[in-house]
């Protein structure tokens, strides 16, 4: 396998779409944007085997910039896609993303079943704490207090998504920050290794329309988890208290990690032979209508 | 003509149920046609159930409210059915429990729980008594009766199994020695090669079993349920993968991501289930994704009745969905439509790269009828424009959307080959890559409405049962064909000689052949179980056409033949004014 992988030896360029990128200069998608690229290079996944399934916003349109399969599926509904997609055919590679308006609010049923059921793929949450593609509204994660014009006296109380996470039992649980590209892509990298649903929430700073989030509040909160000595992302308890923590320290990195069996497991899975790939035999309802005489 | 009607009927709980399906299974193997159906309301325990079995010698498809046998395991079931009872009606009761006061009927006073008790030990076995009771007053086969219990009971352990075949004994001796003189007799003996008995939601799943389904993501939803029940225990057998998701709109999404990757992938649903379903009939259409869809239809709105059976939404799911995109619905009329109609909308699905909606109703989806096994020789998996492995290898620059005569374009599955598919839920060119371009929007819109061409040439034409001299057609859709199809022999024997044009793959409409049917004759009557005749105006809207008059149900009972004789005897046949 290795010799293999040395011999194909994929490069950035093999990712690279000539499709124009309409997202505005100095946004937080092209960190993340650069982060999977090296991700995918690192762990040298052929493009043609990997399955990214988008919401719709701004991070929606992100599979149309990397060279890869892709399904743009409809606001909030990318991850019963990308299971189910895995779920037939587990050779592929599959990376399910949004904005967080998308995945916690419209998807917000699908994102908490997505962790309990915990099939094998990656989701990767655009958190620019704000309705971008909308021009500007609310959204789940804005800060309480935030301004809009759909909330011009303040926003509530703000999701916590890794808090939600870490207490649905997911098996991954990470944050990411679009401005350090290095930890980012490890994490990415991680969570597409992980055996089991891995969810990276990323800070994206928008540049347009979330004033208060932006790169030098994230610059002055940030800090990884795994510069911190001792700490174990296996600790479920300490993992929710870091996921609590937000204001003047932020922490990143893979706050949650638990091996638990996924969903593909509990499934009918004969020979190894993906749905996909199986011959459509008519004959196999015979012994049914034996059963109705 | 043998034309047998037992109605058995009591509370929830009772194991009314178990009667009637044993009965109608020993009535199948005994050489009969028949038809049951049951009506039960929305609650576990109490109130008031019932089971209707049908038997002739002759096709029977739809149920009958003339009973012979009422077998009342309560006496709520006395108050509501007596009024059914045909003339020489006999009600079977045990009037130990149910008292004595049904004066004016002819009652078979038959003690169930004594029975039970003294033949078995356990009067949980009074539904054994009663079925057989039941057969001991027609005379039938007890031996038939024994091995179906057996069969019945072939998961319970022995004792279970013996019990009950001495309580069904008990209750055969019981009834054979007090039959009424020149009471109903059956025939003795098995058929050979006896049909299969099953309901409209068995021959749905086993359709989806045949015809290559191979995901299926459902939430449940009366009367559907048995479905996803059906299908899940028999996953493993069947190589198919079933998920209970969160809610029906991740079921369609999961189907469309299924489906987008290369399986074969169904959902099924009821009305308000349908209704979060439908951003997903755009998605299906835009993205050009195969997606079986089964529709049950029950009475709205909202959650309306849920138990109860309607044909409200036809006009629905013909128009669901966002903006314009192709669609086929199909509407089984029996329980072979549901096998093989499944089938097709399988491989439509594929063909054409849409969404097809299968319609059916409580009425379909729980009756039950015999039939003979479904010819799998007959069953044939269309692809369509799926390229198989070594094409895809051969591709240069592959275009998903590919602008072509049909309107389909060439399929390639992602990690097939070195090829790479996008599938946009935005307008996309060609590549499948996003685009807000004025012509390309305009042509790839083009393309996918072009399916309609291919599709109308797909679309069997109706039913039709065409009489010289006819002066009214009977019109009707889905799951009533039964009940007319009886309803237009009746007015036969009056007479009154008709057509019957029955329709079930009904989008894309068959425009010409229903026009050019209606035109036969003076009258046209449409039947439907709606109220406010969706059928009908579909009829005017496709053909310019208007029928000329209606008979409509909603009061979530099933459409039968004398309930369509009484309500045209009000209209055409006496004066005129409806028809
Ligand atoms: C069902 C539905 N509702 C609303 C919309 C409109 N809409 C498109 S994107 C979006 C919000 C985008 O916010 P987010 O998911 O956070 O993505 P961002 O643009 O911020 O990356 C909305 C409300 C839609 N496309 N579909
Ligand atoms: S609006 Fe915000 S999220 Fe959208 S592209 Fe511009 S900066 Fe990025
Ligand atoms: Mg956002």
């Amino acid at each position: 396998m290795a010799e293999e992988r040395k011999a194909v030896s994929l490069t950035e360029n093999d990712y690279f779409s000539d499709i124009e990128i309409a997202w505005c200069p100095g946004c937080g998608n092209f960190g993340i944007l650069k982060a999977v690229k090296q991700a995918l290079v690192d762990l040298q996944l052929p493009p043609q085997k990997v399955l990214f399934v988008s919401g719709i916003g701004q991070a929606g349109k992100f599979p149309h910039y990397l060279k890869c399969n892709m399904l743009n599926e409809l606001h909030g509904r990318s991850l019963p896609a990308a299971a189910a997609a895995k779920i037939v055919n587990p050779e592929l590679t599959v990376i399910a993303e949004g904005g967080d308006g998308d995945g916690y609010g419209e998807g917000g049923n699908h994102y908490l079943h997505a962790m309990l059921r915990n099939v094998d793929f990656t989701y990767l949450v655009h958190n620019n704490q704000v309705y971008a593609l909308t021009k500007g509204q609310t959204s789940p994660t804005s800060d309480q207090g935030f301004v809009s014009k759909t909330t011009p006296n303040g926003a509530h109380e703000a999701l916590n998504p890794l808090a939600v996470a870490i207490a649905t039992n997911a098996s991954f649980v990470a944050r990411g920050y679009a401005g350090d590209i290095p930890q980012l892509s490890r994490i990415i990298g991680a969570a597409i290794q992980h055996k089991g649903f891995a969810l990276v929430d990323i800070l994206q700073p928008c540049v347009s329309f979330n004033h208060i989030n932006t790169y030098q509040f994230f610059q002055e909160r940030v800090y990884k988890v795994e510069d911190e000595v001792g700490y174990d992302s296996a600790d479920r308890l300490k993992a929710f208290e870091k996921a609590l923590e937000w204001g003047d320290k932020i922490p990143t990195g893979i706050l949650y990690k638990v091996e638990r069996p996924v969903f593909e497991d509990s499934l009918w899975q004969a020979d190894g032979i993906p749905l996909v790939k199986r011959k459509l035999n008519p004959q196999i309802a015979v012994h049914l209508m034996k059963e109705l005489i | 003509m043998l034309d047998l009607n037992i109605l058995v009927g009591g509370e929830a709980g009772q194991g009314i149920q178990t009667i009637g399906f044993v009965l109608g299974k020993v009535l199948v193997r005994s050489g009969l046609q028949v038809f049951a159906d049951q009506d039960y309301e929305s609650r576990i325990r109490g109130g008031h159930n019932f089971f209707r079995v049908r038997a002739s010698d002759r096709a029977v498809r739809a149920q009958s409210e003339k009973v012979d046998i009422l077998v009342a395991l309560d006496s709520r079931t006395v108050k509501l059915h007596k009024n059914e009872l045909k003339e020489n009606g006999l009600v079977i009761l045990d009037k130990q429990a149910l008292g004595s006061d049904f004066a004016g009927l002819q009652i078979l006073d038959i003690p169930l729980e004594k029975l039970a008790v003294e033949s078995a030990g356990d009067k949980i076995t009074a539904n054994s008594v009663a079925a057989g009771a039941v057969l001991g007053l027609i005379g039938g086969d007890p031996e038939v009766l024994f091995k179906v219990l057996a069969a019945q009971f072939a998961k319970n352990n022995e004792n279970v199994r013996a019990e009950n075949l001495n309580a069904a004994r008990s209750g055969y001796d019981y009834t054979a020695q007090r039959r009424p003189a020149g009471f109903i007799k059956l025939a003795q003996g098995e058929k050979a090669g006896p049909n299969m008995f099953l309901s409209g939601n068995e021959a749905l799943s086993m359709g989806a079993v045949a015809g290559g389904c191979k995901f299926v993501s459902a939430y449940p939803m009366t009367p559907v349920t048995s479905i996803l029940e059906y299908l899940a225990g028999r996953a493993k057998e069947c190589e198919m993968v079933v998920i209970q998701p969160e809610d029906e709109i991740s079921a369609i999404n999961m189907v469309v991501g299924a489906a987008y990757t290369g399986a074969r992938a169904m959902t099924v649903t009821s009305g308000s289930g349908y209704a979060l379903m439908v951003e997903g009939i755009g998605l299906a259409g835009i993205t050009e994704t195969p997606a079986v869809i089964v529709l049950g239809q029950r009475p709205g709105p909202a959650v309306g009745l849920p138990t109860r059976t309607e044909q409200g939404e036809l006009l629905f799911a013909i128009r669901s969905g966002t903006g314009e995109s192709p669609r086929v619905v199909l509407a089984p009329a029996d329980v072979e439509d549901a096998f093989y109609l499944t089938i097709k909308a399988l491989n439509l699905a594929e063909q054409y790269q849409i969404p097809v909606i299968i319609l059916t109703d409580t009425h379909l989806a729980n009756s039950m009828t015999d039939t003979p096994e479904f010819d799998l020789s007959q069953v044939k998996i269309e692809r369509g424009f799926l390229l198989a492995d070594k094409e895809v290898s051969l591709l240069t620059n592959y275009q998903r959307f590919a602008i072509s005569e049909s309107g389909v374009s060439p399929r390639a599955l992602p990690g097939q080959g070195q090829v790479m598919v996008a599938a946009d839920s935005d307008e996309h060119d060609e590549s499948g890559h996003l685009t807000e371009k004025a012509e390309i929007r305009h042509r790839q819109n083009a393309k996918r409405l072009k399916k309609y061409e291919g599709l109308r040439k797909e679309i069997s034409p109706p039913r039709f049962i065409k009489r010289r001299g006819a002066v009214v057609t009977l019109i009707g859709w889905g799951s009533t064909y039964g009940a007319i199809a009886e309803a237009s022999g009746l007015l036969l024997e009056q007479g009154i000689i008709n057509n019957v044009l029955h329709i079930s793959e009904i989008w894309p409409f068959p425009a010409e052949f229903v026009s050019e049917a209606l035109q036969l004759t003076v009258k046209s009557v449409v039947i439907e179980s709606n109220a406010t005749g969706q059928l009908a105006y579909l009829i005017r809207a496709e053909t310019g056409l208007s029928v000329s008059g209606q008979v409509n149900r909603w009061d979530g009972r099933p459409i039968s033949a004398s309930f369509i004789l009484d309500q045209l005897k009000k209209g055409i046949i006496e004066n005129g004014r409806r028809a």
